[in-house]
């Protein structure tokens, strides 16, 4: 079976700072990774040169296209990257706000990427922005709504709904859930499973929240100083961490 | 005889303004930056267009101004007069004699003809400024041909109004390729931009830049297949020409509501006044 994504000894430095070094791992379809590690530990910028925000100082991400087979993303041209960027990739910001038109309503926000692949029939583009409004559970009255009006859960299930709405087959997520109350982020993992589940996602998450890995990952990467200290099945990495770090962090989650 | 060079600008200045526009020329709908000067008038007032004539004028052109079709405003008129003063060139009122003629927001009713040079006063000419701000991200989306954006804006007219409601600076995208600002004439002169055998220049002073569009482009106005674009004007016959075909201008004439509804274009208006048409508010 060919891996969705295979990443190959990611290097990336800020001058002398190590970004992140020789990461390297399969992803294979319909499979959920979850990057845990402390803040600076390198997480957000393994993920930011996955998705070809940052480009590596060396290493490969090779894609499994739909039209040419495994191809390295590092090296194709910009608007190759680019079209993927906006059919098959997804990419879920930590603020809403980074990843939402503020100025534009909830439907054209939804609307956006289908647009920007060549839809041109109004009507079928707002069926489509209504449709998945609800997938997301927000009402359909609200399509006309800008954002500035919604609260920060409905921003991130927006913007989880104009991720979505192409049927990409991999989604980055930088902490989906940060900043979000409990009760609301447990609805929006709910929600996020069952997307998962029922389009067949591929998904890489980025969290420091060992409780959000635990319910969508399969499968966990532990980074520490820009390095991977410990990989393996999300249940196994949880309850019998083998890294130093690994069993501090386990060790660190608040019991309630 | 005047003391100024030929038409204001010196001519290294003519040169690279005409090195710019042959370039516009050469890729249609394509923004090329150059190097902006600053003319003896505010920006915002056709500082662009003014120096796209400067750099296309010769000695032989007959020159002729129009601000919002109108030949005698404020702006045409002041214009009109600087390149006399300054170029001594012939300048004319009719559309049909004009070999040169600057406008500002509108394209005159009677077709224009081979020969002839129409320069447009641009003040924003990135389309795509409103919906994204950063140029440098504009330009890419211009070079990758990634226009979804564009269209993001006309689906927030449909959803507020009901319909397309931007009825002037209305996209259009030049031979499949480039979207482009058309300035901000209104968007029934939209479908005289395409296949017209006149150059259109365009020409935008303060955000330095020029584009053109060569004779006879394509040039498609941008819509959805459920919501066609439309050339919209008043629903009035002209008052003083009786003209149907024109577009209009509203014009308030007492303090209790009377309104009439006047050709725009003042040439073209008063061509057909000379000839014995007549509106239901002639004199």
């Amino acid at each position: 079976m060919t891996p969705l994504l295979s990443v190959q000894d990611i290097t990336k430095r800020y001058g002398a700072q190590i970004g992140c070094a020789d990461v390297s791992f399969d992803l294979y379809p319909g499979e959920v990774m979850g990057i845990v590690g402390e803040s600076g530990s390198g997480k957000s910028t393994l993920l930011n040169c996955m998705a070809g925000h940052l480009v590596p100082d060396a290493g490969k991400v090779v894609f499994d296209t739909r039209g040419h087979g495994p191809r390295d993303t590092v090296t194709m041209s910009e608007p190759e990257r680019r079209m993927l960027s906006r059919t098959d990739w997804a990419f879920v910001h930590q603020h809403a706000r980074d990843g939402l038109r503020m100025g534009v309503s909830a439907g054209g926000n939804v609307g956006e990427r289908l647009m920007a692949v060549g839809a041109r029939h109004y009507g079928e583009i707002r069926g489509m922005a209504v449709d998945w409004l609800d997938r997301v559970e927000i009402a359909a009255c609200r399509v006309d709504d800008r954002p500035t009006t919604f609260s920060g859960g409905m921003q991130q299930r927006l913007q989880i709904a104009r991720n979505l709405v192409t049927g990409p087959r991999l989604v980055f997520m930088d902490e989906p859930t940060g900043g979000l109350d409990v009760s609301v982020q447990a609805r929006l993992l709910d929600l996020l499973r069952g997307l998962v589940r029922d389009m067949g996602l591929s998904a890489i998450i980025v969290t420091h929240d060992l409780a959000v890995v635990r319910l969508l990952a399969d499968r966990l990467m532990v980074m520490k100083d820009g390095h991977v200290v410990e990989a393996g099945l999300t249940d196994r990495v949880l309850d019998d961490p083998q890294h130093a770090y690994t069993q501090l962090l386990v060790s660190s989650v608040l019991q309630v | 005889m005047s003391d100024y060079n030929f038409a204001y600008l010196d001519e290294q200045t003519k040169r690279m303004i005409r090195r710019a526009i042959l370039k516009g020329l050469a890729i249609p709908g394509y923004q090329v930056p150059f190097a902006s000067r600053e003319m003896p008038m505010p920006y915002g007032w056709g500082t662009g267009g003014v120096q796209v004539s400067a750099a296309v004028l010769t000695p032989d052109d007959r020159f002729k101004v129009i601000d919002q079709g109108a030949d005698d405003t404020t702006n045409a008129v002041s214009i009109r007069s600087f390149f006399e003063r300054t170029a001594g060139v012939a300048t004319t009122t009719a559309t049909t004699e004009a070999t040169v003629i600057q406008t500002r927001h509108r394209i005159p009713e009677v077709p224009l003809a081979e020969g002839q040079i129409l320069v447009y006063q641009v003040p924003i000419p990135e389309p795509l400024r409103f919906l994204e701000p950063r140029e440098s991200e504009t330009r890419k989306m211009h070079s990758l041909e990634e226009y979804g954006l564009m269209h993001v804006k006309l689906y927030e007219d449909i959803s507020r109004h009901g319909h397309i409601a931007t009825s002037y600076a209305y996209p259009v995208k030049v031979e499949a390729r480039y979207v482009m600002d058309p300035s901000p004439i209104p968007k029934f002169d939209n479908p005289k931009l395409g296949g017209c055998p006149a150059i259109q220049l365009f020409g935008a002073g303060r955000e330095q830049r020029i584009y053109a569009l060569p004779p006879y482009t394509r040039v498609v106005s941008l819509d959805f297949e459920d919501h066609p674009f439309e050339a919209t004007k008043a629903d009035h016959p002209c008052g003083l020409c009786g003209a149907d075909d024109s577009y209009l201008d509203e014009v308030i004439i007492d303090d209790t509501g009377g309104r009439m509804f006047v050709c725009s274009d003042t040439d073209y208006c008063e061509t057909r006044q000379a000839a014995g048409h007549r509106g239901k508010d002639a004199a």
